[in-house]
């Protein structure tokens, strides 16, 4: 089961608008055992969400988005818990990891101009007590997320027909 | 076959145009059969192409990034004729680790440009005019003409959808004449994704013995083997010094565009070999053996990636036929699925060129592929998943729509 749970993800990983009837196929597995999996998948948050990847430079109203280092005092008994889900919460925010190294969270924030991230970072990110400090870096331009490559490029470039 | 009289070309009338200059050898290859069908598509717009025959994945990156590495630090020179050392070593090992034949890489491995240089190479090593070369068909179509170029007479030996396109013994020994020199396998099979078994090996083994035959062992496909391991034709008792096995990196490392293959054999047979190959290409491009030395260093676990993916698609398409209404025997091997479709009451031409401008979908009529490969469709399913599904959708139309005509 944990095998088929891990082929599943890898099919779904790719294109989440696969049918349990398309998987069962490509697996050689009865369509019931691939439902049953996807439930349980879903249930137990493995599963967290089908969402869209989107090249939002494409789209004429476009997002601007910054990487933000943040140094952080841990609470005592919380550790980063309390101050990162302080954080998360903000719908601006797209993602929030936890740093080895020389900060503590990375901080993935998003709006609709340079001002509105600036504003976020002043208003809302630094004023926390915990927050130390904060450094900035807007994204110029994404090449990649998720494993899919966003520029333009020809994937199929063979002759039509070959021996 | 040529008689030696028509190969002297006379001096004594003028020519009245160029193709009299060619020799009547090279005159009489007839052109590719898919070489006409690749013209009919390439007119076409909006194909979806089932007509493929390499895969769909580029060439992986740590493996493109080592010959750029190589280039930036000057490996621009020839390599030793037979290949570099350390790539025949790596080749050497890898017969061993994944298919049980040892090799001597000083003296029983030969890198070349391509596979299709190591059957090239093979066949003017062995063939003298009016040797028979036995052929299964369905098969890879340069076999014949090749063998024909030298002077040799290729013998189609049909297999059928019914033995799972399999070479069985009765139809081998029924072919075998006095003349009877050569054998050409390819198994894991373009065009019908057969496979041999060690079992279903033993008699042929056992018939090439008691002929005195030299087996021609294509293994070009033998890591697209989806039910066990693929079993070499060199490994088989006593079949080691008389078969030469031809492979190359095109189809499992993703490497069709390099050129890259190799042949082991009995070093008297790989000598006269490398004799031609260094007055011909002198030794495969030295970009391409760093490339090929990588795949198979750190290459591993990424080919096998690609041949689970291919194997999930082989799935896919067995299943879409088999609903459609065309008989499909279930490929076990290559990238290939090879569906009958009699059913239909058209030939394979006439069905391809009817789906192609009908349907909008290419894919390869089985007839180009020798002996019984008439009735059939070749399909490659090296397509991403959904193209492969848009393609079963509108042949499925298309087959409909002939049936209730
Ligand atoms: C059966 C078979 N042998 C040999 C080749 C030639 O491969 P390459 O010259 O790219 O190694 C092909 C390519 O289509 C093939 O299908």
């Amino acid at each position: 089961m944990e095998k088929l749970k891990t082929d599943i993800l890898e099919l779904l990983k790719e294109d989440a608008r696969r049918s349990p009837d398309l998987i069962a196929t490509m697996l050689d597995v009865p369509e019931a055992e691939v439902t049953q999996a996807i439930q349980e998948l879903e249930k137990d948050h493995v599963i967290v969400k089908y969402a869209t990847v989107v090249n939002w430079s494409k789209v004429s109203d476009e997002k601007v988005t910054a990487l933000i280092e943040v140094q952080i005092t841990p609470e005592r008994g919380r550790g980063f818990e309390g101050i990162a889900e302080r954080i998360y919460l903000y719908p601006e925010v797209k993602s929030v990891y936890l740093m080895s190294g020389a900060y503590d969270l990375l901080v993935e924030v998003e709006g609709k101009t340079l001002k509105d991230v600036a504003s976020f970072v002043s208003n809302k990110l630094s004023p926390i007590d915990a927050v130390l400090s904060t450094k900035t870096f807007f994204i110029l331009k994404k090449y990649k997320q998720d494993g899919i490559i966003f520029e333009d490029y020809e994937d199929d470039q063979r002759l039509l027909i070959s021996p | 076959m040529i008689k030696d009289e028509e190969l002297q070309t006379s001096k004594a009338t003028r020519r009245a145009s160029m193709s009299d200059y060619l020799s009547p050898r090279a005159r009489a290859i007839p052109p590719s059969g898919i070489r006409r069908f690749f013209d009919l598509v390439s007119a076409s717009k909006d194909v979806i192409t089932l007509g493929v025959g390499e895969p769909d994945f580029v060439t992986p990156w740590h493996v493109r990034e080592a010959c750029v590495y190589s280039l930036e630090t000057g490996k621009t020179q020839y390599t030793s004729n037979s290949g570099t050392p350390e790539l025949r070593e790596a080749i050497g090992q890898y017969m061993n680790d994944r298919f049980h034949v040892e090799y001597d890489p000083a003296k029983e491995i030969l890198v070349t440009v391509g596979g299709s240089e190591a059957i090239d190479l093979a066949l003017r090593a062995l063939i003298s005019p009016g040797d028979e070369v036995l052929v299964p068909e369905p098969c890879y179509i340069s076999y014949s003409p090749i063998t024909a170029l030298g002077g040799g007479v290729p013998v189609g030996i049909e297999t059928f959808a019914k033995d799972q396109f399999k070479l069985t013994a009765e139809s081998l020994k029924a072919s075998i004449t006095p003349k009877s020199k050569l054998l050409i396998l390819c198994y894991p099979s373009n065009p019908t994704g057969a496979i041999m078994t060690y079992e279903d090996w033993l008699p042929i083994a056992k018939i090439v013995e008691e002929n005195d035959l030299i087996v021609i062992s294509d293994e070009i496909y033998a890591e697209l083997s989806y039910s066990g391991n693929h079993v070499s034709f060199a490994s088989l008792p006593g079949m080691k010094d008389r078969t030469i096995v031809v492979s190359g990196f095109s189809k499992a490392f993703a490497m069709t565009g390099w050129r890259m293959g190799y042949a082991c054999g009995h070093p008297d047979l790989i000598n006269a070999m490398l004799k031609i190959h260094q007055y011909t290409v002198m030794c495969a491009p030295v970009m391409g053996q760093v490339a090929a030395l990588e795949a198979l260093t750190n290459g591993m676990d990424e080919m096998k990636r690609m041949v689970e993916s291919y194997n999930q698609r082989r799935r896919l398409v067995v299943k879409g036929f088999t609903e459609i209404g065309l008989e499909c025997h279930e490929p076990q091997g290559a990238f290939y699925a090879f569906p009958s479709i009699k059913s239909t009451g058209l030939s394979s031409e006439t069905f391809a060129e009817r789906l192609l401008m009908e349907a909008k979908v290419a894919a390869v009529p089985g007839n180009v592929f020798g002996k019984g490969g008439e009735g059939y469709l070749r399909c490659s399913y090296a397509t991403s998943v959904s193209q492969l599904t848009e393609a079963l959708d509108k042949i499925g139309n298309f087959v409909h729509k002939i049936k209730m005509s």
